[in-house]
């Protein structure tokens, strides 16, 4: 298979062969990189040694999810301490992150002193700011008064904003509240009105990255990971040239490309979930020891300007 | 992490229903011509309580049938927190439960009663009251 671009027919850089090289390393610690609209990918071990040169580009920014500190079973006894190693890989990336979004899952249950260790253990990031959107673990019991107090101040409605960064417009949007009997995630009314007027006065030639936690496409609706009233959501993102979602929730990677729009869900870095429908549910998946690590991890974005694809790596904690 | 074993709504549950419950519970409740005593109310460890088990994200059994006045019990026996919610949100609905946790509620008036969790909407069940 080749490395460059066969059949570009959204002239995005993309072709789905190259797309699907690149993921079948994706999680194993691999970086692609459009440059001069060619798909070009690295072994991750190489970029961390800096043994490859020009990767920069005009923003770079990571994604962690599903931190669910608090949680203790087998799955995971010890997430503060994958946590940490996630943050440590952050921290050995070339060039540090702009920002750092969490996907949410902050926390298992809510609890205070979860939240207290979670902001405790994101101090040491290496990085100017942290964004954060809640997982519905985070709005347990009180429908996420305290994950707003904390980690929400300032935001839109029940905690959804948006923030531009070298161009791009940023969007972080909550679809785990107020969930309905037999449906799936949820935006609501209010916040889908609030961000057809977000987006309304951008050019369509602005980069949209859109941040949520439950998937904003339908990944396996049998087991929730889907949001109900996404596609109207993605409807008024339908004009921009380049639209990147990030989700967490389902605690593996997993990627799409629907028209200009990239889906792309994150590695926990607590515990694994099955693929779908491999098991009878999709509760935290034990694996033996030495593996863990592997399915956990952190995703590393790109964005250079003028180009239409964002870069996105994502790397396990294992090596 | 230290895990608390805990009954919660043993008795809030129906005690909230009758005094803060929604006017249209309330409604519903005094129609049915159902409004027991207090004493009723405080009957405690019912022997012929019936437990409903959350596993594997789902409740079983899924639909229960029961007579009116059966204390149902929800007991989580997944990793993850889940909770019970009747549909309408008033009648019952218990905290996030963790590990182990249970909650109950005592179904008093006979009818169908839907309930879901609300952190996982896919699971719902229904309790059939006769």
């Amino acid at each position: 298979m080749s490395d460059y671009i066969e059949k570009n027919q959204d002239n995005d850089g993309v072709d789905r062969r190259g797309f699907l090289k690149c993921m079948a390393w994706a999680g194993t610690g691999t970086l692609c990189l459009v440059q001069g609209g060619v798909l070009k990918s690295f072994a991750l071990a190489d970029v961390l040694q800096k043994n490859v040169g020009n990767l920069k580009g005009d923003l770079s920014f990571v994604q962690i999810s599903d931190s669910h500190i608090g949680f203790s079973k087998p799955a995971n006894p010890d997430v503060t301490g994958t946590l940490r190693e996630a943050i440590a890989k952050v921290n050995a990336l070339p060039t540090p992150p702009s920002f750092v979004l969490h996907t949410g899952d902050l926390t298992h249950l809510s609890k205070p002193e979860e939240f207290d260790t979670l902001a405790e253990s994101l101090k040491s990031l290496k990085t100017e700011r942290i964004f954060y959107v809640p997982g519905e673990h985070d709005v347990l019991n009180d429908n996420g008064a305290m994950f707003h107090e904390r980690f929400a101040q300032g935001t839109q409605g029940d905690g959804w904003y948006s923030f531009d960064q070298k161009g791009a417009h940023f969007i972080g949007l909550v679809n785990v509240l107020n969930l309905k009997a037999g449906g799936l995630g949820n935006l609501g009314h209010e916040q889908l009105e609030w961000l057809e007027k977000d987006v309304a006065k951008l050019k369509s030639s602005t980069p949209i990255v859109v941040f949520a936690h439950i998937p904003l496409w339908s990944v396996y609706p049998q087991w929730g990971w889907g949001t109900d009233d996404s596609e109207q959501a993605l409807s008024y993102l339908k004009r921009f040239g380049s639209v990147t979602v990030l989700n967490g929730h389902i605690h593996q990677t997993m990627q799409k490309i629907e028209g200009n729009i990239t889906f792309h869900t994150a590695c926990s870095t607590a515990f694994p979930q099955p693929h779908p429908g491999e098991a009878d549910s999709p509760g935290p998946m034990k694996v033996p020891a030495e593996k863990l690590r592997g399915l956990l991890g952190i995703t590393d974005v790109n964005f250079v300007r003028g180009k239409h694809t964002l870069a996105i790596v994502d790397s396990t904690l294992q090596g | 992490m230290r895990r608390r074993k805990i009954q919660q709504g043993r008795t809030a549950g129906i005690l909230g229903t009758a005094i803060f419950g929604a006017a249209a519970v309330l409604g519903l409740v005094l129609a049915s011509g159902a409004l027991r005593p207090r004493s009723a109310i405080a009957t405690q460890e019912q022997p012929g309580a019936i437990t409903v088990t959350i596993d594997n994200f789902s409740f079983a059994p899924m639909q229960l049938e029961i007579k009116a006045g059966t204390e149902v019990i929800w007991i989580n026996k997944d990793d993850v927190p889940h909770t019970v919610v009747s549909d309408d949100h008033k009648l019952f609905k218990s905290r996030a439960l963790d590990t182990d946790e249970k909650f109950s509620f005592t179904f008093k008036d006979p009818g169908t009663y839907e309930y879901f969790c609300s952190v996982h909407p896919k699971m719902t069940g229904k309790i059939i009251v006769k």
